[in-house]
This record gives C-alpha cells, structure tokens and sequence, in this order.
C-alpha cells in the first residue's frame, strides 16, 4: 500500500534547465513548472512517460495537465508533444483529460507555443494568462 | 603574441562590446555556466521581458545546435590532430543583441545545412510557424535526439534573417560562422 502511494505521486525539483515535476495521481493534476532546456530531453523526458504508463493503469475521472513554462528548447519541443499525444490516446478512454498552457503577461511566444499544440493536438487547451510563472 | 598584445585583445573586446567570448570544447556543465552567466548580464539591460527571454532561446539553441552538431574535424594529415573546438561571441550594438558561432564542419555536409539555412531565410513569420509545426509533427528524429526545430526557432525569435558563412580550410573542411540578431 505504501509503495503504491509513492508510485501514486511524481515529484522532482527543477534545475538550472529543468522544470520542477509536481504529477499526483491521487488528484489528477500533473504539473510542469519553469524551465526545460536540457541538452538530452530525450533522457530528462523518460520517467514522465514511465509514470504516465503508470498512470494510465488507474487514472483520475479527470486529468487536468498544468503546463507553466518559462523556457523550452526544441529537444524539449518534441518530448512536450509525445507527452500529449500519449495523453491523446488516454482522453476518453480512461479519462478526460484537460491542459492549461500558462503563459507570462506578454510573453506571446509562449502563448504561441501553446496554439502550436493546439493546433497539432486534439485535447481541449486552454491557454491562460498570468502575471508569473 | 606578446604580452601588450593582451591589452590590445582585452581593448578590442571591450571597443566592440563583447559580452562573452569563449573558444574550446563544449559540455553540458560549461553551457549551464555560461547560460548562467549571460542571462544574468542580459537582466542588465533593461529590454522589455519578451526581448529578454528571446535573447535567451536564441542563446540556447544557438549553443545546444553547437553542442550536438559539432565535428570532429581532422586537420592535416596527423590522424592525432583532431580539433572540436567552437567559437562563440556574445555583444550588442546598441539595443541590438547579436550572437555569433563558429565552428569546423565537413564540406560535404554543407549542402544540406545551407539548404535550411535559406529555406529558413526565405519563409516569413506566417510560414515559419506552420513550417515548425509540420516539423514538430514529424515522426522523425535525428540519431541525437534533436528534432530539425533549431533554425526554424532561432528564426522565429530574432525576427530576421540568419547570416552564415562558410569558408573553405582544405578539400575536406571548412568553418561555419552563423551571426543571429536580436532586435
């Protein structure tokens, strides 16, 4: 039982290039927060997909995904999107599944960054204004 | 060089308002320090957030596509006399942020890099987009891991056209220079 509840959350701290990773599988809410610009992605991005095939076993009515980046880089780019298209696969089936994209006051990349998966993925975003991320 | 020569260097670099100017061997940890370092002096000027956090992508696949993409060039005909070095400048000209990169590269990948090059100059900022989204939705990804998004991205941040040149050493290799600027 104690195992299955540390499976249950995904916590690691972010980094001078990665983000801080708050998944709670108890909740629903999957929080990405601050900066993604590791040379390997590929490698940082690895045990969010383990945790999400983890997740996908016996996930939440709804899965609400908080995306608040500052940063990303282009290898991070790619990983974002297998992120969603997994969760793409798991929207309606397992569960419902909804992603806040935040973007800082101003800062229209970001918000663009977020119309790019919007655009390429069929999940329902909502693209959210806020003074800080 | 002689020993004055160094003022002459350190005033040179100060007459043209250098920031940063590093050449060797890239790692992971020497990126994060002189990311660091750079987005710390880039605070300093007072550019609005936007252009700020721009200066900073620009920083960072400027230098992770030297990271990733850099060769090992053999120069001259000792096996031994391998050289992975690369050159990065970091200055400004007034509010203008400009970031510029050096490194060796074989002539016979030029042609396919100088293709993105002027596909990418070419496009405008309607067509970058949809081109890095058909990129971004591409299945493929190179050995490294990176996902061909580099240029399109740098294009899209500084708002104008990337400046590259390649000089040929010999038969086999020249020195690719890329200059972005950040208006």
């Amino acid at each position: 039982m104690n195992n299955n509840r540390i499976m249950n959350k995904f916590h690691l701290e972010g980094s001078a290039k990665t983000p801080l990773i708050d998944f709670n599988g108890e909740t629903g809410v999957l929080e990405l927060k601050g900066r993604s610009i590791p040379e390997n992605s590929v490698e940082f991005f690895q045990p969010i997909t383990a945790w999400l095939d983890d997740y996908e076993a016996a996930p939440k009515a709804e899965t609400v995904i908080e995306m608040k980046l500052e940063y990303f880089n282009t290898s991070s780019s790619k990983c974002i999107l297998d992120f969603f298209k997994k969760l793409e696969k798991m929207n309606g089936v397992s569960t419902n599944v909804k992603v806040n994209w935040y973007f800082e006051t101003d800062d229209e990349d970001m918000a663009e960054a977020g119309e790019d998966y919007q655009a390429i993925v069929e999940l329902p975003f909502t693209i959210i204004e806020i003074d800080e991320i | 060089m002689a020993l004055t020569e160094v003022y002459d260097f350190f005033k040179r670099m100060e007459d043209e308002k250098i920031i940063l100017s590093f050449k060797g061997e890239l790692s992971p940890e020497l990126l994060t320090s002189i990311l660091h370092v750079l987005e710390k002096k880039v605070h300093e000027f007072n550019f609005p957030p936007l252009k700020r956090k721009r200066i900073f992508n620009v920083l960072v696949e400027c230098f992770q596509n030297l990271y990733h993409h850099i060769d090992s060039v053999k120069l001259g005909d000792n096996p031994d006399d391998v050289e992975k070095s690369a050159l990065i400048i970091v200055k400004y000209i007034g509010d203008k942020f400009i970031v510029r990169t050096g490194n060796y590269i074989y002539n016979d990948d030029i042609p396919e890099l100088e293709k993105k090059l002027k596909n990418v100059n070419e496009l405008n900022k309607e067509e970058l987009k949809s081109l890095y989204q058909s990129q971004l939705k591409n299945e493929k990804r190179s050995i490294k891991g990176t996902a061909g998004l580099g240029f399109i991205d740098i294009a899209r941040k500084s708002n104008g056209k990337l400046d590259y040149e390649f000089l040929e050493l010999d038969s086999k290799s020249s020195f690719f220079c890329l200059n972005v600027t950040i208006e």
